[in-house]
């Protein structure tokens, strides 16, 4: 059944399943319903990490040398624990900055330096072929072993097919093919491949259940699990060795350590890595969620890593078969022709998901950052005069696509063949880890400068190429291996393998050494040697601050000069389309409140920022500045400007601050100046209130005594029964006098706190009958009638005895003060409520008026025209009886209609 | 959770996969002997990296 039209069919069928969903995804994108806005397709598209490598890679290595495959996957899960704070301020700074690729990326933080656009993507070129050439290696040896079915046949010499048969060279041609088609059907000034990265969160599907589905049936279908595997394995003494893998080997742990700092720079900057994550992300939220679901896909992918390289051990003993492939040939071996296809699309599907991505990537880097900037130097192409380059830009990113993909092929027809797949990744790995010190020291560190990055990371790159790759070639024949034995020149010294008689390590732990030396000494030494330019400076705030910044504006202060609008558009219509181009105005004067084409737009800074941004998005912020400039008559600012403009900026930022800050507290302190003094106002008031009516209160009785003696005095003539009555009135009040003045002292004590309030518990039906008592020969002058209303036990509540008496008289005697005269009645009733004691005092006097009712409770209120009408008491009786009430926890107040009498209550609370 | 916080969680977090998957911590389990069938270094990394991711989802979505 497996054969090669067979396998070829199944190839090119998925394939076709590939381009229907980009083209599914891409269709939704351009209606505005994008469907791949959601973090577990952006989770998924990441998984992009994943490729030939890890699909057939894996398991070669861990054949050799046990977890020794691991770190690639678990320095990745240690950098994505950091993403929080890296990779979501290169989000922020590439969405600011339109960023294209991450040669753009590292050229813009560096004043938009041309030159360095160019060698980041000629490093990164260079440095991804041997990982291009990897999976183009993955996908035809996996084709070859396929087609020979149900033979397994190694194939072992590729290099000599004449070049019809030669299958690595057909898989690179259709995947430039497919590539082209995918990724530049159209130019997006956003650089946004929705269908593409839909397709790859497909293949991540696709190749991590064809691998699961491999590992189930190794370790539960040819074994009984993972304990019979790994018993089995521990019973041969070389597979039991692998199972402590890192005694012993040569620099076990430092390359453990070695390949988990590489890979945590490869997730990074990998250049597909570096799209996936950043040029392709719609929103920064999803990050929350990639954080923690990739690094499970990277688990899951791995689980059966170990069962299969242990199986497949175990199946082909004697290493006839290359670790590389047990993947495939255990399914073969076992006739399993289904499994057998699905893993070869699986890892068709690894392969082609890194290709894509990868060569996108670079064909944007390649356009935007090399081909460009030159083009556009020639003065002589007339490039400017051209009314629309979409044509030439996608001309040149699918020229480039084609070519680095021969390119890819030509490094595995050179190199490729004496290595195994996890050998010539890692040879990449490091060259991408050149990146990390310019971006990583880029967007932390302000002094990084245009100089330090070019030297940095071209010293890195001459340690990497002499150290990784040259040996590469050498092993191959392609240059004379006598290099490496004996140096060249025959200089020991110099030993690419062993630079300055550094020996002892692995390959790739000698070359990060050396070169990272070689970078970050460059990088940060020149840096701090020379100074920056202006437009350095400018950048390197703008990145390093991102998160300071509130927009995309940010750059536009920082220009000054003179443009007209017609060549704006006209400068934007040529890279982008009139159409893009009349987008991009007519947002910009929505914007600003204006309609495009009907409106006067000004030609300011901000509008030249705007367009320089979008043509960023196009062509790369290195190219956008040249187009731009040479359209835009530009005064150079100098560095002073800017750095009086950034100081400015700041030194007003920092003083509204604190200006806002201290008019904050003033305007709190006002307030509180202003509620104390209406406190005091409102008291000053009271208290002038209270000594007029107490002094008026005193002088009343006082009058009639001095009245009354006086008469008696110049009276002596009067007769005894008049006298009597003198003086008895004279006492009368000289009483009222004495208790006036008892309960003004009583309220001042009560009012400052210095009353003695002695607690006890009380039973009030005693108290109330008490009080009835006392007053009954006042009830009995006055012919009234009292009802008493009392449940037989009532609970006991904790009061002063002499204060609950004294408002219980107060009370009585109010009553029998205002009731019906002559026919007088006073209810009396105490009832037990679920919380407090309340007892009623009824009259069936003339009532309170409703109005009234509120202001009797207050000091010397007295109900009635006081003007007319003997007071009939001091009026602080009740005043005084609501402290003493709400002093111990209680209320009182009044109900009444005029004309049928009033009822006073208070409560008192359990004890 | 606030930005600062959650990222000073995130540092703490590679710090410790900085130690769990490093010399001499994985020393102690490199070790021959099994752990359910499985060969204890291989039981423990993949333990540990589940652990990890855990934890760097529980601080994610907080």
């Amino acid at each position: 059944m497996l054969q090669g039209p067979v396998i070829i069919l199944s190839a090119f069928a998925y394939l076709g399943v590939l381009f229907a969903i980009a083209y599914y995804a891409d269709q939704r994108a351009d209606a505005g319903k994008p469907v791949i806005a959601s973090p577990y397709i952006y989770s998924l598209s990441l998984a992009v990490y994943a490729t030939a490598w890890t699909f057939y890679g894996s398991v070669g290595r861990a054949a050799s040398d046990g977890v020794g495959f691991l770190p690639i996957y678990i320095g990745p899960t240690l950098m994505i624990a950091l993403w929080w704070l890296v990779m979501r301020k290169i989000l922020r700074i590439s969405k600011q900055n339109r960023i294209t690729s991450l040669a753009d990326f590292i050229a813009s933080r560096y004043g938009k330096s041309a030159l360095l656009g160019g060698i980041v993507t000629v490093i990164a070129v260079v440095g991804i072929l041997p990982y291009i050439s990897l999976q183009l290696k993955a996908v035809s040896t996996s084709y070859s072993i396929l087609v020979q079915y149900p033979e397994i046949v190694i194939p072992t010499t590729l290099g000599e097919m004449p070049a019809r048969q030669d299958t690595a060279l057909w898989v690179a041609l259709i995947l430039a093919a497919f590539t082209i088609a995918f990724g530049t059907r159209h130019l997006d000034a956003a650089e946004h491949h929705q269908g593409m990265v839909a397709a790859i969160a497909f293949e991540s599907l696709v190749k991590l259940l064809a691998f699961l589905a491999v590992g189930i049936f190794v370790t539960f279908g040819i074994y009984h699990g993972f304990g019979d595997l790994f018993a089995r394995a521990a019973a041969d003494p070389k597979l039991r060795a692998m199972m402590t893998p890192l005694e012993g080997v040569a620099g076990g742990y430092a390359s453990w350590v070695w390949l988990t700092i590489l890979s945590m720079m490869a997730i990074m900057f990998l250049p597909r890595q570096f799209q996936v994550t950043v040029i392709e992300n719609l929103d920064e939220k999803h990050l929350n969620k990639a954080i923690w679901l990739f690094p499970l896909y990277m688990l899951a992918i791995n689980i059966f890593v170990l069962p299969i390289a242990f199986g497949g051990l175990l199946h082909f003993p004697g290493g006839k078969v290359d670790a590389d492939t047990f993947v495939l040939t255990l399914p073969m071996a076992e006739k399993q022709e289904a499994l057998a296809l699905l893993v070869f699309i699986g890892g068709l599907s690894a392969a082609t998901g890194m290709v894509i991505v990868e060569t996108i990537a670079l064909s944007t880097m390649v356009c935007n950052d090399l081909v460009m900037p030159v083009l556009l130097r020639q003065r002589w192409l007339r490039l400017n005069q051209r009314p629309d380059l979409t044509g030439l830009l996608l001309g040149i990113r699918r020229g480039a696509i084609v070519l680095i993909l021969l390119l890819g092929y030509l490094y595995f027809k050179l190199a490729g063949e004496a290595y195994a797949l996890v050998s010539i990744g890692l040879i990449s790995f490091a060259a991408v880890a050149q990146f990390a010190p310019v971006v990583l020291g880029g967007i932390f560190w302000k002094g990084g400068t245009r100089r330090g990055a070019l030297c940095g990371l071209l010293g890195g790159f001459a340690v990497w190429f002499y150290t990784l790759l040259l040996p590469a070639l050498a092993r191959s024949g392609w240059v004379p291996i006598g290099l490496l034995e004996h140096g060249p020149f025959g200089i020991e010294l110099l030993k690419p393998l062993a630079l300055f008689g550094l020996a002892g390590l692995d390959q790739i732990t000698h070359a990060m050494l050396w070169s990272m030396l070689a970078n970050i000494g460059g990088y940060v030494g020149v840096s701090l040697l020379a100074s920056p330019s202006v437009e350095e400076h400018r950048q390197a705030s703008l990145f390093v601050d991102v998160f300071r910044q509130s927009g995309e504006g940010g750059g536009a202060r920082f220009w000054r000069g003179t443009a007209s609008v017609p060549e704006l558009h006209s400068l934007l219509a040529r890279f982008l389309g009139a159409a893009a181009a009349d987008d991009a105005f007519r947002e910009y004067a929505e914007g600003k409140g204006l309609r495009w084409r009907q409106d006067a737009l000004e030609a300011d800074a901000e509008l030249v920022h705007h367009v320089e941004v979008q043509l960023a998005g196009a062509i790369g912020a290195a190219s956008a500045r040249v187009m731009v400039a040479s359209v835009v008559k530009e005064e150079a600012l100098t560095i002073e400007e800017v750095r009086e403009i950034l100081d400015e900026a700041s030194q007003v930022v920092v003083y509204s601050h604190r200006l806002e800050q201290k008019s904050r507290q003033l305007e709190a302190a006002t307030a509180e100046l202003r509620a104390a003094n209406e406190r005091l106002t409102e008291l000053d008031r009271l208290k002038d209130d209270f000594v007029s009516t107490v002094t008026h209160e005193l002088r009343t009785p006082l009058t009639s005594i001095r009245a009354f003696t006086q008469i008696l005095l110049e009276h002596p003539e009067v007769d005894t029964e008049q006298r009597t009555k003198f003086l008895g009135i004279i006492t009368k009040e000289t009483e009222r006098l004495t208790r006036l003045i008892n309960q003004v002292l009583d309220l001042s004590k009560i009012e400052s706190g210095k009353a003695e309030w002695r607690e006890s518990r009380l039973d009030m039906r005693e108290l109330i009958g008490d009080a009835v008592t006392g007053m009954s020969q006042v009830f009995e002058e006055q012919n009234i009638k009292v009802e008493l209303e009392m449940p037989q036990t009532v609970p006991a509540v904790r009061a002063d005895v002499d204060r609950i008496i004294q408002v219980m008289l107060n009370l009585l005697s109010n009553a029998a003060k205002f009731c019906q005269p002559g026919g007088g009645r006073i209810r009396i009733a105490l009832s037990a409520q679920t919380d407090a004691l309340r007892v009623d005092v009824r009259d069936n006097g003339t009532g309170i008026d409703p109005a009234d009712q509120a202001l009797i409770f207050d000091k010397f209120r007295q109900v009635g025209d006081t003007l007319t009408a003997k007071p009939h008491g001091s009026g602080l009786g009740l005043h005084i009886s609501r402290q003493i009430v709400e002093h111990f926890g209680g209320r009182m107040w009044v109900e009444s209609r005029l004309g049928e009498g009033a009822c006073f209550s208070f409560t008192l609370p359990h004890g | 959770m606030n930005d600062n916080a959650k990222g000073q969680r995130f540092v703490a977090l590679c710090m410790l996969g900085l130690v769990l998957f490093n010399f001499p911590v994985l020393a102690l389990f490199n070790v021959s002997g099994t752990v359910f069938g499985v060969p204890v270094l291989y039981a423990y990394v993949f333990a540990a990296w589940a652990l990890l991711i855990a934890l760097m989802a529980l601080v994610a979505e907080r």
